[in-house]
């Protein structure tokens, strides 16, 4: 019994989330389509089976079939290994987010989450960090200037919107304190400590920095740069095509879906909502909607900000973001010690 | 078990740490020395130390290292080291070599006179965020403060080397 709940219920429950994550990626490309279509007033997909519904699965065929080219000027070990190090970082993250509360199944008590960590905080942000890996290396080893150029430009966004990141992660942290006497930096516990009102405020206050933070660590639209093709053709992703390219995308689509998990957990409760505790599937539903409507929010400005300049997007963030989470910090330090 | 299981990671430890030397390219080298500290972390994590792990994959694995290929990158990769074996490299590896061997042998010395303190993660939480925090806060605070005083100092330092002479008719 012992090493069934320590290794086959853990794997078992990794394998559903890497293929719930996969889903998710192939759907988030509809999703988006179909949302851009609306925002350009056209239709978007519409002949892949009934409302386009089968797009996604005839792109992903489409790139598995793709034949392979591995340009002769690559350095081949690391070219082959950037895209599925691009790849673990974004689908690892989730292992410490809660998608719902403990429901029974078969007789056995199952936590939706795979690890409770007392540093679930931490966990987030050093796979981040460690998610830059997978760009850095494909733009050394495409030997490409196209590629170096925007490799560094994005890893370098990537590092320096990590600061203001963790500054409010930190904050957030902080205010876990509150409710129970004693903080903790695991996400489990953050969903389940009720926190007042007055709080649930100050924590959106700080929402739009977080959510600007997170656009930015996923290279979207404004801060897409990765993607700049009237300056860098493909950046990063130049050399690669097929089902590397796909690797690609899937990790930038897949670290957008962590990014709204680590916010709905962080700022929209997670999977609490009315009804959880008699019904805990209800929860998961309720994640997957919250989960849902943050995307939204990506695509919305997507589809309405043009793309920032370089040299703005780091002034932006070491001259303003970076200052202000500071003092969002600072604040909520104040009120943590005095409340 | 676990004994098993260090010596897995033990064994890639050293091959990481090999490759740092061995390899050829030098971004090879930065990867095995990625290797090296991922590994780090995961020992860090069997003697229940979690905070250190993380923060080892944070700043190592997350900065430095990544420091190392921009840098890399930036004044060419793809030589064979920067310059050849001249004297300067000779001079290097011997220095180097023997530094290794007195740390070995001070680290030989105190685990055979029973020096060093076995960590082997027997008490619960003691590498916890909590404790760590307790303790750098409390015992370790003049420390832990003059630790923050040195890195401004060396982050102003590159500020001012980074920085270009002021033009004089401006």
């Amino acid at each position: 019994m012992d090493w069934i709940t320590l290794l086959v219920v853990p794997a078992i429950k990794s394998l559903v989330l890497i293929i719930l994550l996969l889903l998710g990626f192939a759907y988030l490309t509809y999703y988006e389509r179909k949302v851009l279509a609306r925002f350009h007033a056209r239709y978007g997909p519409n002949r892949a089976g009934p409302l386009g519904l089968l797009q996604p699965i005839a792109d992903a065929l489409k790139a598995i079939f793709k034949e392979e080219i591995i340009p002769g000027h690559v350095d081949k070990p690391i070219y082959l290994l950037a895209p599925v190090l691009a790849l673990i970082p974004a689908l690892v993250a989730y292992a410490v987010i809660p998608i719902g509360p403990s429901i029974t199944l078969f007789g056995q008590q199952i936590n939706l989450f795979i690890a409770d960590v007392n540093i679930g905080f931490l966990y987030i942000l050093a796979v981040a960090s460690v998610g830059t890996y997978g760009v850095i290396l494909a733009g050394w080893s495409s030997n490409n200037k196209y590629a170096t150029l925007g490799s560094l430009r994005t890893s370098a966004q990537m590092i320096s919107y990590e600061l203001a990141l963790g500054t409010m992660l930190a904050a957030i942290v902080l205010t876990t304190s509150l409710a129970t006497g004693t903080g903790s930096l695991s996400l489990v516990e953050l969903v389940q400590t009720p926190r007042p009102l007055w709080l649930w405020a100050w924590l959106w206050l700080g929402f739009p920095i977080v959510f600007i933070c997170m656009l930015a660590e996923t290279n979207r639209s404004p801060f897409d740069f990765p993607e700049t093709e009237n300056e860098l053709v493909a950046g990063f992703q130049t050399e690669y095509g097929g089902i590397k390219f796909a690797l690609f995308f899937m990790a930038e689509y897949i670290h957008m879906i962590v990014a709204s998990g680590v916010m709905v957990t962080v700022f929209f409760g997670g999977y609490r909502g009315p009804f959880v505790d008699e019904l805990p599937l209800l929860g998961v539903l309720y994640f997957v909607l919250k989960v849902i409507l943050v995307l939204f929010l990506f695509l919305w400005v997507r589809a309405s900000v043009p793309r920032a300049r370089y040299d703005q997007l780091m002034a932006f963030n070491w001259k303003f973001l970076l200052e202000l989470s500071l003092v969002y910090l600072a604040i909520t330090a104040v009120i943590v010690a005095f409340v | 078990m676990q004994l098993l299981f260090f010596l897995a990671l033990a064994a890639v430890a050293i091959a990481g740490a090999l490759g740092v030397v061995l390899s050829k390219k030098p971004v090879y080298s930065a990867l095995s020395l990625l290797v090296n500290f991922a590994v780090a972390a995961l020992l860090f994590i069997t003697l229940q130390a979690q905070f250190v792990a993380v923060v080892q994959i944070i700043v190592y694995a997350g900065a430095i290292v990544v420091l190392f290929l921009f840098v890399i990158m930036l004044i060419g990769g793809d030589l064979t080291g920067v310059g050849g074996r001249t004297r300067m490299r000779n001079v290097a590896s011997i220095v180097a070599v023997v530094a290794g061997v007195l740390l070995l042998a001070g680290l030989g010395y105190a685990v055979v006179a029973g020096q060093m303190a076995s960590a082997n993660g027997d008490v619960p939480g003691q590498g916890s965020v909590q404790a760590i925090a307790q303790m750098l806060f409390t015992d370790y605070l003049l420390p832990f403060e003059l630790t923050a005083v040195l890195l401004l100092v060396a982050m102003i330092g590159a500020v001012v080397l980074a920085r270009k002479p002021a033009e004089p008719n401006t």
